[in-house]
């Protein structure tokens, strides 16, 4: 098939830096990757096109580009299942990270996150003769987590990321479910503890950009939503995160939905004039405009039934 | 068509326009609802990061009552939609957790048979309605508009919960809906991220950051409006939208309209039934605009 690449082309060593879309027309076969495309533009059409690749089959995890606006491994992305109807495909660097050029992305801040979360064992006691032993089954549930293979497209899509640059991200906190995880890590406190710090656990959206676009499965986001209930239970509850789920579980739990008034004012601490008064402002604009919920929060008929179900299943922990 | 309606807690409580504008709307098309009221929350992915099974079997009870009624449900707000979805599959995946969900509706007499389907709106629109029907009800389009989806990170993502797989027409159901409802659907990056809303009170930098970002670039792609099937989206991209706009140091003024508002305009419903005094970004001028091509 004939198909248009349209790359995002940057050379930071050009007169105007600045990066451009370039379009390349090419024929490829059907079973071509996007990286088998790209590889033919640089070999047959454009030596100056810079991409990053090694093992071509999604182990390696270094060719992690933009595709159509959304994080892919290119070597496991078939050119025929994201051209659109006019045979075109548009290649990006990942987001979030600095580029180096054209489609090569600067891994710096990536490893500094993955770094930060401490991601190596902290084991205590006496050491044994041999290696750290762990019995098979205490491991079976990290099978998922370290499938990662570091290639950065869950941080490319980050949304947390993409305003806020101090977020620990996706696969460094996926990295730090790990090693919570991890029978022989007696690191768990103070783990749990950095990790519930601003930047860390409770900076996350939830809008599983993560879990949609991670080639092999890892869902971050579901293992970060685990790092907050462990955190929870530990104590580490002292945030505006724990206290917001907190607040939000006992909502549910005694009237069977959300308060919205008595959610903010629990989750920020009536006593925090700062909040408070910051959301006054707000809340007395949309009292004006006639958008606020009942002054008196009314529950659903049959709570007690809801009610049951809670200390059912929190009977089961 | 009749429904199983799941409004959700934010259709009648900080987005109290939302609720009475969908009933309206659906009754104008013909979808007859019965309200679920004894249906509880669904945990918002909120309560699923406490304590996941708890999560679910709070969705499962309703799926049972649903399944009661021989009704699918219908929601009107994408984060119920992705958190039932999420928990629909997780149990379809799963036998076993199913049981053992089961276990503990059986207490109250329910029990979760796996059938049930449900389906915000959006869907009901372009899967059982159809939008050639749909066409037939529109008497002011909406010509000359240039409208944002914004879909809210529930109802698009994990694409494999939600169905997407069977029903491909899901990914830009609602650019399909703003183009038939005679305006032009504004094409941007922003569309499928995160309005910011989840971590309102954990992180407003970032969360006003967010609605920043995604109401300046549709605003710079020449929007008139943006459009939202999720009303936590809406209260952070209208409630929010004057502090994203000081902290940019700019403004933006650009209305955000609920998905059964923007259809109730296109049918020539009156704006004050659909709740569009109740915004607090204006929609006085996108309304006078409408007034003029109708």
């Amino acid at each position: 098939m004939d198909v248009t690449l349209n790359v995002r082309r940057f050379d930071p060593e050009s007169e105007s830096p600045e990066s451009r879309f370039q379009e390349y027309n090419l024929e490829v076969e059907d079973y071509f990757t996007v990286l088998d495309a790209l590889i033919k533009v640089r070999e047959e059409v454009d030596g100056s096109l810079a991409l990053r690749c090694s093992c071509r089959a999604s182990i390696c995890g270094s060719c992690s580009m933009r595709v159509n606006g959304h994080a892919k491994l290119v070597c496991k992305t078939k050119v025929r299942d994201v051209a659109n109807a006019q045979n075109q495909v548009t290649v990006e660097p990942m987001g979030n990270l600095p580029v180096v050029k054209d489609l090569v992305s600067d891994m710096k801040p990536f490893w500094d996150r993955v770094r930060a979360v401490k991601p190596y064992l902290q084991p205590e006691g006496e050491e044994p003769e041999a290696e750290y032993l762990a019995p098979n089954e205490t491991m079976l549930h990290l099978a998922g987590v370290m499938s990662c293979i570091m290639c950065g497209a869950c941080v490319s899509d980050c949304t947390a990321i993409e305003v806020d640059q101090r977020f620990l991200g996706p696969a460094a906190l996926a990295k730090a479910y790990r090693f919570v995880g991890d029978p022989r890590d007696d690191a768990d406190r103070s783990r749990l503890q950095m990790y519930s710090q601003p930047g860390g656990i409770w900076d996350c959206t939830r809008c599983m950009e993560c879990v949609q676009v991670c080639p092999k499965g890892v869902a971050p986001m579901d293992r970060i939503m685990g790092l907050r209930d462990m955190a929870i239970e530990a104590g580490f509850s002292n945030n505006n995160g724990a206290r917001h789920t907190e607040a939000f579980t006992d909502s549910i739990k005694h009237s069977g939905r959300l308060d919205e008034l008595k959610l903010p004012l629990r989750t920020f601490g009536v006593f925090n004039v700062q909040a408070m008064m910051g959301l006054s402002l707000v809340g007395l604009r949309a009292f004006l405009r006639g958008k606020t919920p009942p002054i008196i929060h009314k529950a659903i008929p049959g709570k007690d039934k809801v009610r049951r179900l809670f200390d059912k299943v929190e009977g089961k922990r | 068509m009749k429904y199983a309606f799941f409004p959700g807690c934010v259709s009648r409580g900080g987005c109290p326009e939302l609720y009475p504008a969908a009933v309206k709307v659906c009754e104008r098309l013909g979808l007859e609802l019965e309200v679920m009221e004894g249906a509880a929350c669904t945990g918002a992915g909120v309560l699923q990061e406490k304590n996941q099974l708890l999560g679910d079997a709070l969705n499962a009870r309703t799926f049972a009552m649903a399944e009661d009624m021989g009704l699918p449900i219908m929601t009107i707000c994408s984060t119920c939609q992705g958190t039932m979805s999420q928990a629909h599959k997780r149990m379809a995946d799963d036998p076993a957790y199913m049981a053992e969900i089961n276990e503990v509706l059986a207490e109250e007499g329910l029990e979760y048979k796996g059938e049930v389907v449900v389906k915000h709106l959006l869907w009901i629109l372009v899967e059982d309605l159809g939008l050639d029907t749909l066409k037939t009800f529109i008497t002011t389009p909406l010509q000359g508009l240039r409208m944002a989806p914004f879909y809210g990170c529930y109802i698009i993502r994990p694409t494999g919960a939600l169905g997407f797989d069977e029903h491909p027409e899901r990914e830009d159901s609602l650019e399909r809906v703003i183009e038939t409802l005679g305006a032009e659907s504004v094409e941007y990056a922003g569309k499928t991220r995160c309005c910011g809303f989840p971590i309102l009170t954990i992180n407003e930098r970032n969360s006003v950051s967010m609605v920043a970002n995604h109401t300046l670039e549709a605003k710079g792609l020449g929007a008139d409006a943006m459009v939202t099937p999720c009303p936590l989206c809406h209260l952070n991209l209208d409630g929010f939208q004057p502090k994203a706009a000081s902290m940019r140091k700019t403004s933006i003024d650009l209305p955000i309209l609920h998905l059964p508002q923007v259809l109730g305009l296109a049918m020539g419903m009156d704006a004050k039934s659909m709740g569009l005094n109740k915004h607090i970004i204006s929609a006085k001028k996108l309304l006078s605009s409408v007034a003029l091509s109708a």
